[in-house]
């Protein structure tokens, strides 16, 4: 077996006083898309944060391409290809779609391969070359979350975590972005998703890890955890 | 059973957007009535238009038999309604016992400072704050905010409790102190409507349970019937189809 791309020990995590994370440990093998699934406030966003490095956990391991990397500032771990596509989008709004794809491409290895990227971006989402000068802010929730992804992909990633892929969407944008993601895993892709509708999440993906409270509830292949009661339970408690 | 709040026919909207609709829902006496549903069901808007903070576009709100549908958040106060928010809203400035006394002062019994001093002292000490009536309310962790938050709401003596997941951001040891907490106040004989996000706690809380699903009620009953329910669980879990339109779409 050889060594996941990336891989979470223990962590401990939270906000101050407030801890949030009790021992989450998870794997993501390479080419492969991971799912974080559990209930509103079951800690999926934060275990995000805390291996992006946007906050520091308290305790635990992230190990990234057999490197631990736990206390790396955030655009240390972004420049090493752990790449976050934050919940909320999080874009530059009075920038042009070009503007936010290039500061998506801003560590050193991602300026390289620019050009490559620009164009796979462009291929994946042609709403964004059609709008390439327009103001990110000025587009719709669909638009942005393409240019969210899309900045993210401009870092060149080793692996693409996205956060609250659907949350806010129509249906039909949803599709559209879902198929760019389906494009993206047969390309090879490690994504590890957190998303709120869960069927949908466990139908893309590959394994499933569920979070209740901040820690482990099960996990296991999607196909497995689908039909497991607990999968219920963690959402609705009984 | 004696219905202490009632809700007919409630509805709301901002813009296009209609959060609450149609809405029909009861709080016996001595009940606790869990309200639940998926992000954005409606959840805090019915909250805000139970106690004022908004006037409903249709439908009206009982307390006690009295109609209260459009008082400001004052009135409603003095009428025996009180709120605990999610976003704890204590005066920083001021003493635990100077925030509860405030409560007291506004509530239901209208009390002059002395008595609402007693009051402030009783409420603080039953929610486990009686050893901090001089701390600062700036000083508390953010479990002793959550208590004080709902030490100031029953200051006013309320008939009825509105709980905004007043279990957000607590440890496992302080949610549980706090489910037994919530289960004293209601044996007090204070009627409580609840909203949480920790499932497991407004589960084995609630004696019922209503649903809510963008602005409508999906489902309403036990713990047990609702979390068997399939709308529910369908609610909860998100729409199977989208996948398979995407695979179909190539």
């Amino acid at each position: 077996m050889t060594e996941p791309l990336l891989k979470v020990e223990a962590l401990e995590a939270g906000y101050d006083d407030v801890q949030v994370l009790w021992g989450i440990s998870l794997k993501v093998e390479r080419s492969s898309m991971t799912t974080l699934l559990g209930a509103n406030g079951a800690g999926k966003t934060t275990i995000l944060r805390a291996i992006t490095g946007t906050i520091r956990p308290y305790s635990g391991s992230v190990v990234f391409q057999g490197e631990e990397v736990t206390r790396l500032p955030a655009h240390a771990k972004a420049a090493c290809g752990l790449v976050l596509v934050p919940e909320g989008r999080q874009l530059f709004g009075d920038m042009s779609v070009e503007e936010n794809l290039e500061m998506g491409a801003y560590c050193h290895r991602a300026r390289s391969k620019f050009s490559d990227q620009i164009e796979q971006v462009y291929a994946l989402f042609p709403r964004l070359k059609e709008r390439r000068r327009q103001k990110a802010g000025t587009f719709s929730g669909g638009e942005q979350q393409m240019l969210a992804i899309g900045r993210g992909l401009m870092a060149a990633p080793e692996v693409l975590l996205i956060d609250e892929l659907s949350l806010g969407l129509a249906p039909v944008v949803v599709q559209q972005i879902v198929s760019a993601l389906v494009a993206l895993k047969k390309l090879g892709l490690t994504i590890l998703l957190v998303e709120q509708n869960v069927q949908l999440a466990l139908a893309l993906s590959d394994y499933a890890y569920v979070i209740a409270d901040g820690r482990p509830f099960i996990e296991g292949s999607c196909r497995e955890v689908a039909v497991k009661p607990e999968i219920r339970q963690a959402y609705l408690g009984l | 059973m004696t219905a202490l709040l009632t809700l007919v026919g409630l509805g709301k909207s901002f813009g296009g957007l209609r959060a609450v609709q149609d809405l029909n829902l009861t709080l016996n006496e001595g009940e606790i009535l869990g309200l639940i549903g998926p992000n954005g069901a409606g959840k805090s808007t019915v909250f805000n238009l139970i106690n004022g903070i908004y006037p409903p576009d249709s439908g009206r709100i009982l307390l006690e038999g009295r109609d209260i549908t459009r008082e400001p958040p004052y009135q409603v106060a003095r009428h025996g309604l009180a709120r605990a928010h999610q976003i704890v809203q204590p005066l920083l400035g001021l003493s635990v016992l100077d925030n509860c006394t405030v409560g007291a002062c506004f509530g239901r019994e209208n009390l002059p400072l002395h008595r609402a001093q007693d009051v402030a002292r009783e409420v603080a000490d039953s929610v486990g704050l009686g050893n901090r009536l001089d701390t600062l309310a700036s000083a508390l962790t953010t479990a002793g905010k959550k208590r004080l938050e709902l030490a100031r709401a029953l200051s006013s003596r309320p008939r009825v409790l509105l709980l905004d997941e007043v279990l957000a951001g607590l440890n496992p040891t302080e949610t549980e102190g706090m489910i037994q907490t919530v289960r004293r106040i209601r044996e007090g004989g204070v009627a409580i409507l609840m909203i949480e996000h920790i499932m497991r706690a407004i589960m084995s809380l609630s004696d019922r349970i209503v649903v809510l699903n963008v602005g409508r009620k999906l489902a309403e009953g036990t713990p047990h019937e609702v979390a068997n329910n399939p709308d529910v669980i369908a609610a909860y879990l998100g729409d199977a189809q989208l996948m398979a339109n995407v695979e179909n779409s190539g």
